[in-house]
């Protein structure tokens, strides 16, 4: 196999550093569910809905569901996160978000290879991945 | 590998038996927390069941675990459909992240690929979210049921291609330089890729990225096809870069759900756990396994499920 071949089989250092920031977000934001969780069943942190009453808010939609359970909608559960049911949304948030930071490291690479449309294009997915994250885009029933 | 599987199969194992199983409390509440007749800990524990299970079958029969998550939770579960797409986002997400940084490594999943399609299929993945978050329940639930139906058709009439014949790269990809080189392990064989048709095949995943924000299913059912029938790229690389590509079209999803409260810890973990260690389980059923017995029953479970949330959505 020629020395061409063999650095075409090899994932580009760009590719590398998204996997690298993903595997670590990815097992960070497993532990931290993992944890939030065990706080959450354990009783260690008193949950917001007591954990015999969540079973009388999940059948409804979500839209009585934070009726009822006068719970706000977007980044509102980072004021709750004191309770052990929200405060397993950060490594929810973790997991979700991570994407967005893998995106983001990845355009000095592309920049510097000189690989502009990839790195707009990566650029434009940290907006349109920030932008879902940041709550601005709300719908209802 | 084994080794690391292992840990990670009963690090899984240790922390859900903690959390779930034998939560101090247990024994008060079963007898004051009912609720629907059952205590708090009932749904969760037979989610954790059911998903396990699924994460074997998905495995097994060739699908991702948020396809089948979606109709059967929605279909016979007492949660309400909004969380179970929420959830079903946050399991597809799951798998794909925990799949991506491997098939990044390996160079079998290509960002190069992924970029533009990923770009197109999370801002439609957006869009389909907020229509489905939008349409009234039992509309979407007809919608799924008729999705799921289709999805069971696709898996008994498409056909793969290992290696797709590419006689030349189209105008957009040799622009973007979506290409490859990549060793068939199997073989030794070293196969140089192109794809042709990205117009299209990029207009395909606006349907995609639509079809699975709104149903919160995953989309590798579709993403396959799309990649190696319609676009030309090697199998291998079509399931890998679909499997990644899961992890940014869900992510845009799932923010809007997450964003408008569609997520319930006590449903979303016990769900994440029951996927993956199903999973790790699967994986090594496999070498026992007949895959093509395990894929039948895959394709009429998900009919059955399709079935079931067609005619719940109908109000039958």
């Amino acid at each position: 196999m020629d020395e061409k071949t063999n650095t075409l089989l090899k994932a580009s250092p760009e590719q590398l550093l998204y996997a690298k920031i993903l595997e670590k977000g990815m097992y960070f934001g497993l532990l931290i569910l993992f944890i939030t969780f065990g706080l959450y069943t354990f009783g260690i942190l008193d949950p917001y809905i007591p954990l015999d009453k969540v079973s009388e808010y999940w059948s409804y939609n979500v839209n009585d569901y934070l009726k009822h359970a006068e719970i706000k909608a977007g980044w509102a559960w980072l004021g709750m996160v004191k309770y052990g049911d929200f405060i397993n949304f950060i490594g929810i948030a973790i997991l979700a978000g991570v994407t967005i930071l893998c995106y983001a490291a990845i355009v000095p690479t592309l920049l510097k290879n000189n690989d502009k449309v990839y790195a707009i294009l990566a650029v434009i997915e940290v907006i349109i991945l920030s932008a879902a994250a940041s709550g601005i885009l709300a719908v209802g029933h | 590998m084994r080794i690391n599987d292992n840990l990670w199969a009963m690090m899984l194992i240790g922390l859900f038996s903690l959390t779930v199983w034998v939560p101090p409390a247990f024994a008060e509440a079963s007898a004051e927390a009912a609720a629907g007749g059952h205590a708090w800990w009932f749904w969760p524990i037979i989610l954790f069941i059911v998903t396990f299970i699924m994460g074997i079958l998905a495995v097994l029969g060739g699908v991702g675990g948020g396809v089948l998550y979606v109709p059967i939770i929605s279909g016979f579960f007492p949660f309400h459909l909004d969380f179970v797409r929420g959830t079903g986002l946050l399991v597809a997400l799951s798998g794909a992240l925990a799949a991506g940084p491997g098939l990044l490594k390996m160079n079998l999943a290509s960002l190069r690929l992924a970029i533009p399609v990923a770009l197109i299929a999370s801002t439609c993945a957006i869009i389909g979210a907020m229509i489905g978050l939008a349409l009234p329940t039992n509309i979407v639930q007809i919608a799924l049921g008729a999705t799921i139906l289709g999805i069971c058709i696709l898996m008994l009439t498409a056909k793969k291609s290992t290696v797709p014949d590419v006689p030349q790269a189209d105008r957009l990809s040799s622009a973007l330089r979506i290409c490859g080189v990549y060793q068939e392990a199997s073989t030794g064989e070293i196969i140089d890729w192109k794809v042709h048709r990205t117009p299209l095949g990029l207009g395909l995943f606006v349907l995609i990225g639509i079809m699975a924000g709104m149903f919160g299913l995953g989309a590798g059912w579709a993403n396959v096809p799309a990649l190696n029938l319609l676009m030309g790229a090697p199998l291998k690389i079509s399931v890998a870069t679909s499997k990644f590509l899961l992890s940014i079209t869900d992510t845009s999803a799932a923010w809007i759900y997450m964003n408008k409260g569609c997520v319930i810890p006590i449903m979303v973990v016990p769900s994440l756990v029951g996927i993956m260690l199903g999973s790790f389980v699967g994986v090594r059923l496999l070498k026992i396994a007949k895959p093509t017995f395990i894929r039948w029953m895959v394709i009429a479970i998900l009919a059955f499920a399709g079935i079931k949330a067609l005619s719940k959505g109908l109000g039958f």
